[in-house]
């Protein structure tokens, strides 16, 4: 009796898991990612000199993916710790840019002046690839670390300069007015009315340089190596081990959906908005 | 050109006792092939310190530009305004507006929009006090439940009450309300001209309100100023309200002074289609 009640309501539990699958917001992620992995096997099986198979590829990096934070001896490091670096390296060049990209931002939406004086350099400046920037870098710094972390830097300069200044020129001229009828200085208009105003649009600016920050730090430590996540892409693929290549596949792009994630979370604390990330 | 139109109000902007005081306001902008463009072409009008007088036109006359000017934000081409005598030159808390979209910073809750006005006009005063002023006024526009929330969380007639709250606060010397119910439904507006009328009857004070509605004007006002179209707008005329108060709306509904008054205004604003 009692076995078959517990049996019964284990069979009702699964069933629901089973039925909670079917909403299409979970099913079709899945069946997405279904479709990817088994468009990945395809290929593997018919060209498998080109590529491993998912399920090998997760066998081999078995020990990688369980053991991240391993440490066997100089340069052999899990792959927890090559993340930390990377992310260590984007964090320090990204608050480092967005120190001086909000602030230029504020006074470039303030100031015409400022905003026809600097316009145009950052319309140049902004479609060069931050990689330009390494070999100029590495003249300054004759070192690889700094001349990563001022790449990043650059990086995130252009869309936090150009989103404040949108938002800061954007900012309701109403706002401005009951600020003026009540007769506050200018330094405190800016700060309780523009700055407050313009932070959706500052973390949009924020939001999308942390993305192509990451997506750079990745091929500047191809370029410099030392440790992270780009040279460890760069090392596997000269020992031929494309199941690696793979893995780092997996693992930037969650961290960098993470990123992201958390920025937005950032967002909605500080502006008392909620936000769709 | 500043031929004064007939005004059935026999005040005069020159008495010298009025308490506001508006004298030959001209406004002109220039246009971008360099000509000049008059909006407002010699505004007269005083207001009383117990006054409540609405200002009504059609669009564009130039209403809002005219509000604009005595509440500083903008300057008048010639022609001054004067509050007890003293001219205004830019924007002050002793003019405290209510703005059609209310402007409530959407960041701040509604009781933290009432106190950054109170902080900033009130700074000598204790923290004590400007929190007692805060909550008297959220009481005194009925929003003791909502005074927590942030404005995206209200109804169009909260969050102007937040609005009217906010410039209530500050203690003006006059209030300037800038089509206070234009952006709300018809159900709602009815309730907050109510509840506006009650506020000022406890406590008259004066009172610049534009508005494009006839019976708002009429239900609220001591006075309707009525101006002429533009550009170039004057004032056309001038209609006294003696209609007693407190004013209930059905009450007046059943009155021949209403509808005659009503009329007369209606006539007018026909004239200028």
């Amino acid at each position: 009796m009692v076995l078959m009640s517990l049996g019964s309501r284990a069979r009702a539990v699964f069933v629901r898991f089973l039925k909670g699958l079917l909403k299409p917001n979970i099913l079709l992620p899945i069946a997405g990612f279904t479709g990817v992995i088994a468009l990945w096997w395809t290929i593997a099986l018919f060209r498998h000199e080109m590529m491993p198979t998912p399920l090998e590829a997760l066998t081999k990096n078995l020990d990688v993916i369980l053991h991240p934070f391993y440490r066997r001896g100089i340069g052999d490091l899990g792959i927890g710790w090559l993340l930390i670096e990377s992310l260590r390296r984007v964090c320090i060049g990204f608050l480092l840019g967005a120190m001086v990209a909000i602030p230029v931002g504020i006074w470039i939406g303030l100031s015409h002046n400022a905003w026809l004086a600097l316009n145009p350099i950052i319309q140049v400046f902004k479609p060069v690839s931050p990689l330009v920037w390494l070999p100029i870098a590495l003249a300054i710094f004759n070192s690889a670390e700094p001349s990563a972390i001022f790449v990043i830097f650059i990086t995130s300069l252009w869309p936090t300069i150009i989103n404040t200044a949108e938002g800061v020129n954007n900012v309701p001229k109403d706002y401005l007015e009951v600020a003026q009828i009540l007769e506050m200085p200018r330094w405190k208009q800016l700060l309780k009315v523009v700055l407050p105003a313009s932070l959706p649009y500052i973390f949009t600016g924020l939001r999308i340089s942390m993305g192509i920050a990451w997506l750079v730090i990745v091929a500047v430590e191809m370029l410099t190596g030392g440790v992270g996540i780009g040279f460890f892409v760069w090392d596997e693929w000269n020992r031929l081990n494309v199941s690696s290549v793979f893995l780092a596949v997996f693992v930037i792009g969650l961290t960098g959906l993470i990123l992201d994630y958390a920025l937005a979370q950032l967002q909605s604390l500080v502006t008392h908005r909620s936000t769709r990330s | 050109m500043t031929s004064m139109l007939t005004s059935t109000s026999s005040n005069s902007p020159h008495a010298g006792n009025a308490f506001l005081s508006i004298e030959q306001i001209v406004k002109t902008y220039s246009k971008p092939n360099g000509d000049r463009f008059a909006v407002l072409n010699g505004i007269d009008m005083t207001i009383g310190q117990q006054e409540y007088v609405s200002v009504i036109g059609h669009s564009g006359c130039g209403k809002s530009t005219l509000m604009r000017i005595i509440a500083g934000l903008e300057k008048p081409t010639s022609g001054l305004v004067t509050l007890e005598g003293k001219v205004i030159r830019k924007p002050g808390a002793e003019r405290m507006m209510v703005f059609q979209g209310y402007a409530l910073l959407p960041w701040l809750t509604v009781r933290e929009n009432i106190r950054m006005a109170v902080d900033e006009v009130f700074k000598t005063m204790s923290r004590n006090d400007r929190i007692a002023i805060v909550n008297e006024h959220i009481d005194m526009v009925k929003l003791v439940a909502a005074a927590d929330k942030y404005p995206h969380e209200l109804s169009g007639g909260m969050k102007q009450r937040v609005g009217l709250a906010r410039a209530l606060a500050t203690r003006p010397k006059m209030l300037l309300l800038d089509e206070p119910f234009g952006a709300l439904d018809a159900l709602t507006r009815p309730k907050l001209q109510q509840d506006v009328l009650e506020i000022w009857g406890q406590n008259p004070q004066a009172v610049m309100m534009i508005t494009h509605d006839i019976d708002e004007a009429i239900f609220m006002s001591d006075r309707v100023v009525m101006m002429t179209n533009g550009p170039a707008a004057t004032i056309g005329q001038v209609l006294d309200i003696p209609l007693p108060r407190p004013r209930n709306r059905r009450e007046l509904s059943e009155s021949k002074d209403y509808y005659d008054l009503r009329n007369e205004a209606l006539d007018f604003l026909e004239r200028y289609q």
